[in-house]
């Protein structure tokens, strides 16, 4: 909780206390924290005096705002028209089986989340698949596990180097 | 510094780079760009040429439109021709700076071709057939200026729009933009000379002008690529636009989604302020505009506008009913200007180029020219800017290359959710607001996506009405469960559960949706569902009547199967490649798969090397011959 009021402590500064800095607060604290905690978000409530149900209220109608943890690497699949019509679904479905987590989840080892996301503006590329900061283009099924062990074991000798 | 002072600078500015004495390297790295690589590609070219000491300049630039073809690099060689090459790799890096950039070989095996002063055989870029086609306004600078550096934007006319503005009285500016018959490129197409005059008589000490570039159907991308490409332009047209109205505050709605967007808007915003040409007492004069930049959190309707001033007020964005229309209570509740990114880029040039100039492009009702983002079963997918009136037919073969892999074509969806799918026999249909109305579909926000007879007419139906009944956002009762009711009905035909009834009893739900809904997501979600049932009747009654989808896509209604003639026995790559294990060898050596383990993820057919081709999908399942369904007698599981 202490550790929670002092990264919060940067983004809600006093100038901020202004019902239309919710959103861009809580896109910050996500961009810090990954994800959208209720502790996080009561801070919130409290800081712009608004009821904490609010904040839920309007974090939960935008799509932007996740309330579990992003895994170390977040994969996200394009459910864009056009990686849809190449068959975006069949490699969302493989993402899935091979991470053995449902769409929103997280491994239990932390390595990955998975989510969808609406068209990012790569559809000349369709399907796409985004890990981290990097975009896969001309996904399929059988492309996702060899994908997934070129992003996993650069985090193990990451990891090991800590 | 006067505006004649700021043009000097500019000019001196890019005349060192691009007229000077060494060769200077444009790389696109535009958000499609950096997916296939560039940056990699410029660090490449800065080693190299750091390596070899040589003299040149790497600048980069925006998207010039051919996303298939990025990376995209423009060498430009003093006392030579203007050669680019597309695809190019790290690897290939060294080779062009040895060959051209230090050499006297243009590399022309790597080439796209030639920009200026061709050579021979190569080919001539500004006459390939994309380019012959379109007409260019506001992505001419795309992909040839640095969107980083303002000067680059002043040489080729920016901010003339504005200098000239601010010495007109706002009445006139406004009268300009009306004879210009500029029409909202938001989707809507309302006359934006009148919006503004509207928005110039309300009555109020504080106004706001808003840039909407959201741009939330998901498969467009054209608002993308000004703002990463060129974002002077929607700045300078904002601020002419507040000038005209009388705001002195501007906002830009952005969707979080575009990081590099946003990135290149705040370094524009900067230099803008720092020339003077925004914030306080612009040009000298006594007029101030700011603008702040405001990021979307991710929901498609708070595109809509009253919906996305509630964003900006930090609520739930939910639209409210109109009138009272934002020109009269917006923001706040003050007047407020709400107009797309594109609207905003073409003010600059009417400005500059007389709105005679403006509305001599176009079709009669629709002037200027219209940007669409090419997506979907095209050659050339990217971004195209067509003169108002161009047909469909033109827009996707002779701009858009046809169908890619020699398919057959067989729709374009156009406009996005709230759009259409035109068949076949409506490609002569021209492309402006009122035309493509009477189709079906509507211009929207841009994007066009081709279908070939790979895709299934009620798979995309179904995939559109998805989108717009999770993005509904529950305020009107017949769009929360109207859409919802029609998904369920097309969930049911795609898997085989349909009733001949569900078809009409489609098309009366779409009207009380249509009918009932406040805003614009509501009352333009049914139409995917009614152009297919207009013009692909025939897919809705296989899919319900014969169990069968004609485009072999529902999962439901088809079976993966291989063809025992045609598989090579001794090749595993089926086997190895399932996930499920579904797949077994039979006494002959014959892969078989077990349709009852099946998951119809497809990877069989995807990895069944393409000189065999065994595996095909046949719908409806019942096609399999009854011996393959299950591992039955004479199948035997593979030897571990
Ligand atoms: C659900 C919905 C989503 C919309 N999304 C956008 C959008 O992403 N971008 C946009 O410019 N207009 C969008 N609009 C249209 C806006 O409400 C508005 O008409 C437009 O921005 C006005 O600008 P214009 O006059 O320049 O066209 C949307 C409308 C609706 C109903
Ligand atoms: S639809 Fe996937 S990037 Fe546009």
């Amino acid at each position: 909780m202490e550790e929670l009021k002092q990264q919060l402590a940067e983004i809600l500064t006093p100038d901020r206390k202004d019902r239309s800095q919710l959103i861009p607060i809580l896109q910050q604290i996500q961009g810090k924290l990954g994800y959208l905690s209720p502790e996080a978000m009561l801070a919130v409530a409290e800081f712009v005096e608004i009821p904490g149900s609010t904040v839920y209220g309007i974090a939960t109608f935008y799509n932007q705002f996740r309330f579990t943890p992003l895994g170390k690497h977040p994969v996200k699949v394009c459910m864009g028209t056009a990686c849809h019509l190449a068959g975006g679904k069949l490699v969302l479905e493989a993402m899935a089986r091979e991470l053995d987590i449902e769409v929103s989840g997280i491994t239990p080892d932390h390595d990955f989340s998975l989510d969808r996301v609406a068209c990012i503006g790569c559809c000349a590329l369709a399907p796409v698949v985004v890990i981290d900061d990097s975009v896969y283009p001309r996904m399929t099924p059988p492309k996702v596990e060899e994908v997934l062990v070129s992003v996993k074991p650069a985090s193990q000798e990451q990891s090991e180097k800590q | 510094m006067t505006f004649e002072e700021i043009q000097k600078q500019a000019k001196s500015d890019w005349d060192s780079l691009y007229h000077g004495e060494v060769p200077h390297i444009l790389i696109g790295t535009a958000t499609c760009g950096r997916a296939a690589g560039a940056l990699p590609v410029v660090e490449a070219f800065n080693k190299e040429l750091a390596t070899r000491n040589a003299q040149a300049k790497v600048t980069e630039v925006g998207c010039i439109g051919l996303c298939s073809l990025e990376p995209l690099v423009t060498i430009i060689k003093p006392g030579s021709f203007t050669v680019c090459y597309n695809s190019v790799t790290p690897q290939v890096v060294s080779t062009l700076v040895e060959g051209y950039v230090l050499g006297d070989d243009p590399c022309l095996e790597l080439a796209l071709g030639t920009v200026e002063g061709g050579e021979g055989e190569a080919v001539y870029i500004p006459e390939l057939s994309k380019f012959e086609h379109e007409l260019r306004l506001i992505l001419r600078n795309c992909g040839y200026i640095n969107p980083g550096n303002i000067n680059h934007y002043i040489v080729n006319g920016g901010y003339n729009g504005l200098a000239k503005a601010l010495k007109m009285e706002p009445m006139a500016i406004i009268e300009e933009v009306k004879k210009s018959g500029l029409r909202g490129r938001g989707g809507a197409g309302f006359p934006t000379g009148i919006k503004w005059e509207l928005c110039r008589q309300a009555s109020s000490e504080i106004k706001y002008v808003i840039c909407n570039a959201d741009e939330g159907d998901p498969g467009a991308f054209m608002d993308r690529v000004v703002l990463e490409s060129d974002p002077q332009q929607v700045i300078e047209g904002m601020i002419v636009a507040g000038y005209a109205v009388g705001a002195r505050d501007g906002f830009i709605y952005i969707r979080a989604e575009y990081p590099l967007a946003i990135e290149r808007l705040k370094v524009a915003l900067e230099q803008a302020e720092k020339l003077g040409l925004l914030g306080d007492s612009i040009l000298g004069s006594d007029f101030s505009f700011h603008i702040k930049i405001a990021q979307g959190a991710g929901a498609f309707v708070s595109g809509a506008e009253t919906a996305l001033m509630m964003a900006i007020e930090g609520k739930r964005s939910m639209p409210r009913p109109r009138p009272p229309y934002p020109v009269e209570s917006g923001l706040w509740g003050k007047p407020t200007l709400l107009n797309n990114v594109k609207t905003y880029a073409y003010v600059p040039l009417i400005l500059s180029h007389g709105a005679e100039w403006f509305s001599s492009m176009g079709s009669e009702g629709s002037k200027g020219t219209a940007v669409f983002a090419l997506a979907g079963k095209m050659v050339n997918t990217g971004l195209a800017e067509v003169a108002m009136g161009t047909t469909l037919q033109e827009l996707i073969f002779d701009i858009g290359g046809g169908i890619w892999g020699g398919k057959q074509f067989k729709a374009v969806q156009i406009g996005g959710p709230s759009g259409g799918c035109l068949p076949q026999s409506m490609l002569d249909t021209p492309v402006d607001f009122d035309s493509l109305r009477e189709a079906g579909a509507i211009m929207g926000s841009g994007g066009v996506i081709a279908m070939d007879e790979g895709n299934c007419m009620v798979d995309a139906a179904k995939f559109f009405l998805d989108f717009t009944q999770k993005e509904s956002c529950g305020k009107c009762t017949t769009c929360r469960l109207g859409t919802k009711q029609m998904l369920d009905i097309l969930e049911d035909v795609t898997a085989g559960r349909g009733r001949i009834e569900d078809v009409d009893l489609l098309v009366e739900l779409a009207e009380d949706v249509r009918d009932g809904s406040l805003c614009g997501l509501g009352r333009t979600a049914p139409n995917p569902v009614l152009t297919t049932i207009r013009y692909f009747r025939d897919e809705y009654e296989a899919h319900i009547l014969e169990k069968r989808c004609p485009a072999l896509v529902c999962k439901e209604l088809i079976a993966y199967y291989i063809l025992p003639d045609k598989c090579e026995r001794g090749c595993e790559h089926c086997v190895l490649g399932c996930p499920v294990e579904a797949i077994t060898t039979n006494e002959k050596g014959i892969k078989v798969i077990d349709q009852t383990k099946c998951t119809k993820c497809g990877s069989c057919e995807l990895v069944c090397p393409p000189e065999y081709n065994a595996v095909v999908r046949l719908s409806p399942p019942s096609l399999v011959p009854s011996s393959q369904v299950k591992e039955s007698d004479g199948v035997i599981p593979e030897e571990k």
